[in-house]
């Protein structure tokens, strides 16, 4: 593959209810964040991706109407409806087909102006699944339930998962949600829908994320500190929930796999620095860990408890508090690759993991982790 | 212009989108055999032999078409169950859905594939993976996926 880096990365704090700011407005802020961080100018881009959801904007084509605000006027702009992961994984390509030198990628999304219930139940086929009610956090919670039980993963060691990562948001200025606090206190934590207890889940968040890819050339004239896409891989699992066996994270050991071929790395343990991960709730770092070969298979609890994956472990996980902490759905991936990116160079203050040389990120889409999409990066 | 500090607004609003959903041949026999017979069919893949309940044309695995059905057992076991304890305003009903309730994940006896529906409130503080359970079905049955009301645990040997 030719060489792609990224050269800008710009996140806005992640709170709830940002009435202070339109869709267009969070764009904004973020694509001239990454512009300042790249040093280089709107005229500077060639190639823009945005990625939305109509239903989560409420408006169809929702991904045209930041024209004005993500600088594409004139230029070329393609969308891509799913994880900003995804949006990425898009704009590489377009990148590597030669027609573009750089390419901005922009996410957003305001999860507390509409029902997190009615938009996620509409993932479903509306003759089966969706008929009865079933959304993000009850099938989830089916997931949680099989892949817990199949492996005997314990309600504690998925505590430990939201006591780690909220900690860690303490060290991030654009996390919503960071707190000190006990695996008694996540246990203890209101019932949302059995095992899924409240701080088992990640909040309802508004946000924006964009990053800036260039190709070698480009990058090499106006980066000091470029970061490398070394590694990409992404698949997808079957659609109904019925068709799969929800403690398995197929499509991610393929992701995973593919990535690692690509970045020729053998043993993702001993060799990757940091990661951040998709942890939309604390039992999915432990299972989506296992799928990205952090561990054997089952072994997600164990990991937890080794405490390697905290903060001046072998493998951090979520040194910015994850998605556990923050999480505006379709930009929760792209700012996994912008966490990644601020790690890789050593600018994450509080959060900083040091000496991180590689990182990997990590988004899925669909429901209960459909699809995967896994980033090897590299300073 | 004055300098007095204006609040931050939000306007509400909300979109119904009415649709007409086509079930297919194959969703279709699903359940008109569940509004007329009681019955529940699936269908097999004519090159790994996988059963999927709900049919469909297409074995995702093989990409071949599928057109042999099967009927499918209105009793299994019991994979996965979640009991939900947040509620939500159910535009069906207006009101506020009544909690908590269950879901489960049943692997029907003659399926390959999970069966997802609601579980017997009287049951929710007995449910064991692996457990025994079936169908029951509406009195009032008119041709859709709630003619079946929810699983129940069955009589014959269970898990304790
Ligand atoms: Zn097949």
């Amino acid at each position: 593959m030719e060489r792609v880096a990224i050269i800008g990365v710009g996140q806005t704090k992640y709170e709830r209810n940002k009435k202070g700011e339109t869709f267009a407005d969070l764009v904004f802020e973020v694509v001239t964040k990454a512009l300042d961080d790249a040093g280089i100018a709107i005229e500077d881009i060639d190639n823009v991706v945005t990625v939305s959801n109509d239903f989560w904007d409420g408006r169809t084509i929702s991904s045209m109407a930041v024209t004005d605000a993500c600088g594409s006027y004139g230029k070329s702009v393609s969308t891509v409806e799913g994880d900003g992961t995804f949006g990425a994984l898009y704009g590489l390509m377009r990148l590597l087909s030669g027609s573009f030198r750089s390419t901005l990628v922009v996410s957003h999304c305001k999860g507390s102006e509409g029902s997190n219930h009615f938009i996620t139940n509409a993932i479903f086929n509306p003759i089966y699944e969706r008929i009865i009610g079933l959304d993000s956090i009850s099938s989830s919670a089916l997931q949680a339930r099989r892949y817990t039980e199949k492996y005997g993963i314990t309600e504690e060691q998925c505590a430990l998962v939201s006591v780690k990562n909220h900690k860690n948001a303490l060290n991030n200025p654009f996390a919503q949600i960071a707190m000190d606090i006990s695996a008694e206190d996540v246990m203890n934590s209101r019932m949302l829908s059995e095992p899924i207890k409240l701080f088992d889940s990640s909040p309802i968040s508004d946000g924006a994320c964009a990053i800036i890819l260039a190709d070698e050339r480009m990058a090499k004239r106006v980066a000091t500190s470029p970061v490398w896409v070394k590694g990409i891989g992404h698949s997808a699992d079957a659609y109904n929930l019925g068709d799969r066996d929800l403690a398995e994270p197929a499509a991610l050991i393929r992701a995973a796999q593919k990535a690692y071929n690509m970045a020729g790395i053998k043993e993702p343990y001993k060799e990757i620095d940091v990661a951040e991960i998709y942890d939309a709730f604390t039992y999915q770092e432990l299972l989506w860990s296992e799928g990205l070969g952090f561990c054997e298979r089952g072994k997600g609890g164990k990991l937890i408890e080794s405490g390697e994956t905290t903060m001046g472990g072998k493998l951090p996980i979520n040194p910015s508090g994850g998605v556990l902490s923050a999480h505006p759905v379709l930009v929760a991936g792209l700012a996994r690759i912008a966490e990644i990116t601020i790690q890789l160079r050593e600018e994450g203050n509080g959060r900083q993991v040091d000496g991180a040389k590689t990182g990997l990120a990590h988004g899925i889409n669909g429901a209960c982790g459909q699809a995967h999409c896994v980033w090897v990066l590299e300073n | 212009m004055s300098k007095q500090k204006y609040p931050l607004l939000t306007i509400s609003s909300e979109i119904e989108q009415p649709y007409n959903y086509s079930l297919g041949r194959y969703g279709g026999r699903l359940l008109k055999e569940l509004k007329h017979n009681k019955k529940i069919v699936g269908i097999k893949c004519p090159k790994c032999g996988h059963v999927y309940v709900p049919p469909r044309q297409v074995c995702g695995k093989c990409f071949v078409k599928m057109d042999e059905f099967a009927e499918i057992s209105n009793k299994g076991n019991l994979e996965s169950f979640t009991v939900v304890y947040f509620s939500f305003l159910d535009p069906e009903t207006g009101q506020k859905r009544p909690v908590p309730y269950g879901y489960g994940r049943i692997k029907l006896d003659g399926a390959d594939s999970g069966f997802l529906h609601f579980l017997e409130e009287s049951d929710l503080k007995k449910l064991k993976i692996g457990m025994r359970v079936e169908a029951v079905f509406d009195e009032n049955r008119t041709g859709n996926f709630k003619d079946i009301k929810y699983f129940k645990i069955t009589k014959e040997r269970n898990p304790s």
